[in-house]
């Protein structure tokens, strides 16, 4: 049969003489290799005190921004939600009130502002989507949690630290010390 | 102090001889298992156990913790009585072979000698033999009394294993015995330290060999360890088993490990002997202590030896395994106890 590669080796069928058959030989050279084992370098990362840097084009946890002066960018206008192919997004709409313009960007603003992190596929079509440049995909991903509630992300887990009263935990999250 | 014609400081000596030794080889077939995950992990490039205590060094104490609080299990169907006494006797046969080991020359305390092995008597080796082979029913009356099919199974494996290997390993051994001409464990270590003889592995390298392989499949460890073929047979002859119980086969498992350790270093690799250092120079209370720790350098090339081993060859099929123990080491023993006789008489010994 005409082999498809050079690299094929025919199989060897022929009775094992005395010596091969009690293994010895065949045994050592294992055991040589493994031995040299003994010496490589490990590349295991002791994970919890070292942690291996994700790529910048890294999709994982979603942040809600706001804009220089704190206020929240998102005006609630579904495009995200219309756009998530998991239907991970819910969200709940309200009109701005007078004395909240240092809160919200523009008149209407998400009340509520929903991410079920478990129908998430972490795709990014929700930053793509968005005109108001509210959503990003940070360079974290979701923690364990003990029930499956904990993984519907409000807005309070979602939203950045606001620049201009807690700017020390907005320096701490972008990994600035 | 004789009361009832009976030496009570001997007694004592040898009553604490004995506590020692066992809690020494428990210590030690104890971090055995430390050294096991520490060799398998550096033999495929891992850590291993590194977070409980300094380097992991905690690791079998919390191994321990954990099998002392699971739940212990005796199944329904089991025979009780036999179910319980499976681990105990494993556990017993295994520790009951340090009697014989000469584990060191005489130290002098409180002005008396004392000979650092609890028994020197004069048919040690075939007292190690019928000790290891009560071992065996350790694993069958485990196997049995769980009732579990594969537990059975995996207890046959074992006996048959057990029986067809200790032949081979008795032949090996005959040749030895020739040349040493005595069963006793204390003098073939005092021949072997003689000057001008060189240790046993000297002459007999075959005979090591083959006893090196057989103790292998004596202790069930890789590449012998059907009994316990995780693949085949669930878990192997303690499938039924947990808690303490269960540590206990597996804990007796290490101590087996440790004792043919010492018993080829005594046999093959001069025992407590130093090479190329006359211990009649030394104070006798030193030269026994560098006569132990002599031993126990050995035992943990062999300890080693034995990790290194099982990471590195799969296990034997079993008609592979039962091939290699009757058509090869048997024939390969009598062929050396046959070549060791007719030097011996050539040389007119």
């Amino acid at each position: 049969m005409q082999a498809l590669t050079n690299r094929a080796k025919e199989v060897d069928r022929r009775q094992m003489t005395f010596l091969e058959s009690i293994y010895l030989w065949n045994i050592f050279k294992g055991m040589i290799v493994t031995f040299k084992h003994l010496f490589k370098k490990r590349p295991t990362i002791q994970y919890p005190e070292q942690q291996r840097t994700f790529s910048p084009v890294f999709r994982g946890l979603h942040v809600l921004n706001r804009d220089e002066e704190g206020r929240e960018r998102c005006t609630a206008c579904g495009l995200c939600a219309v756009a998530c192919p998991a239907e991970a997004i819910t969200m709940e709409a309200a009109e701005r009130l007078p004395g909240e313009e240092n809160l919200y960007r523009e008149e209407k603003y998400a009340a509520r502002y929903e991410i079920n992190m478990l129908r998430c596929i972490f795709c990014g079509l929700c930053e793509e989507a968005c005109p108001k440049d509210a959503i990003y995909l940070s360079e974290t991903f979701a923690p364990a949690n003990y029930n499956r509630r904990g993984f519907v992300y409000g807005k309070q887990d979602l939203l950045i630290p606001n620049p201009k009263t807690e700017a020390p935990e907005l320096a701490k999250a972008k990994g600035i010390h | 102090m004789t009361l009832f014609a009976i030496d009570w400081l001997l007694f004592i000596e040898k009553l604490s001889l004995i506590i020692i030794i066992i809690f020494a080889s428990l210590g030690i077939a104890l971090y055995m298992t430390y050294g096991e995950r520490k060799i398998a992990a550096a033999l495929q490039d891992r850590p291993g156990p590194n977070r409980a205590g300094p380097f992991g060094l905690f690791q079998p104490f919390a191994d321990g913790l954990k099998l002392i609080m699971k739940e212990e299990i005796i199944p329904n169907h089991s025979n009780k009585a036999l179910f319980i006494l499976g681990p105990a006797l494993a556990m017993t046969a295994a520790l009951m072979t340090c009697a014989v080991v000469p584990w060191g020359d005489k130290v002098v305390l409180f002005g008396r000698t004392i000979a650092l092995q609890i028994a020197d008597i004069n048919v040690g080796i075939l007292y190690v033999f019928g000790v290891v082979s009560l071992g065996v029913y350790g694993i069958m009356i485990g196997g049995w009394a769980s009732n579990n099919k594969f537990s059975l199974l995996a207890a046959l494996r074992g006996a048959s294993q057990a029986i067809s290997y200790e032949l081979a390993m008795g032949l090996s051994l005959i040749a030895l015995l020739m040349l040493t001409g005595t069963l006793q464990l204390g003098e073939i270590v005092k021949q072997q330290q003689a000057p001008g003889h060189l240790w046993n592995i000297a002459y007999q390298p075959l005979g090591f060999l083959i006893f090196l392989v057989t103790a292998f499949a004596e202790c069930n460890r890789t590449p012998f360890d059907l009994p316990e073929a995780e693949n085949e047979l669930n878990m192997g002859f303690h499938q039924e088993y947990s808690s303490m119980k269960l540590g206990f086969y597996l804990f007796s498992e290490y101590i087996n490990m440790f004792i043919s350790s010492v018993i080829m270093a005594t046999l093959f690799f001069g025992g407590y002997d130093v090479p190329f250092l006359d211990e009649s120079t030394l104070t006798p209370n030193i030269a026994a202590i560098v006569g132990i720790v002599a031993l126990l350098i050995k035992v943990v090339c062999f300890i080693f030896f034995f990790m290194w081993v099982r990471w590195t060859i799969p296990r034997f099929r079993y008609d592979q395994l039962m091939n290699l123990g009757w058509k090869k080491l048997i024939p390969l023993a009598l062929a050396n106890m046959l070549i060791t006789g007719a030097v011996i008489l050539w040389l007119h010994k």
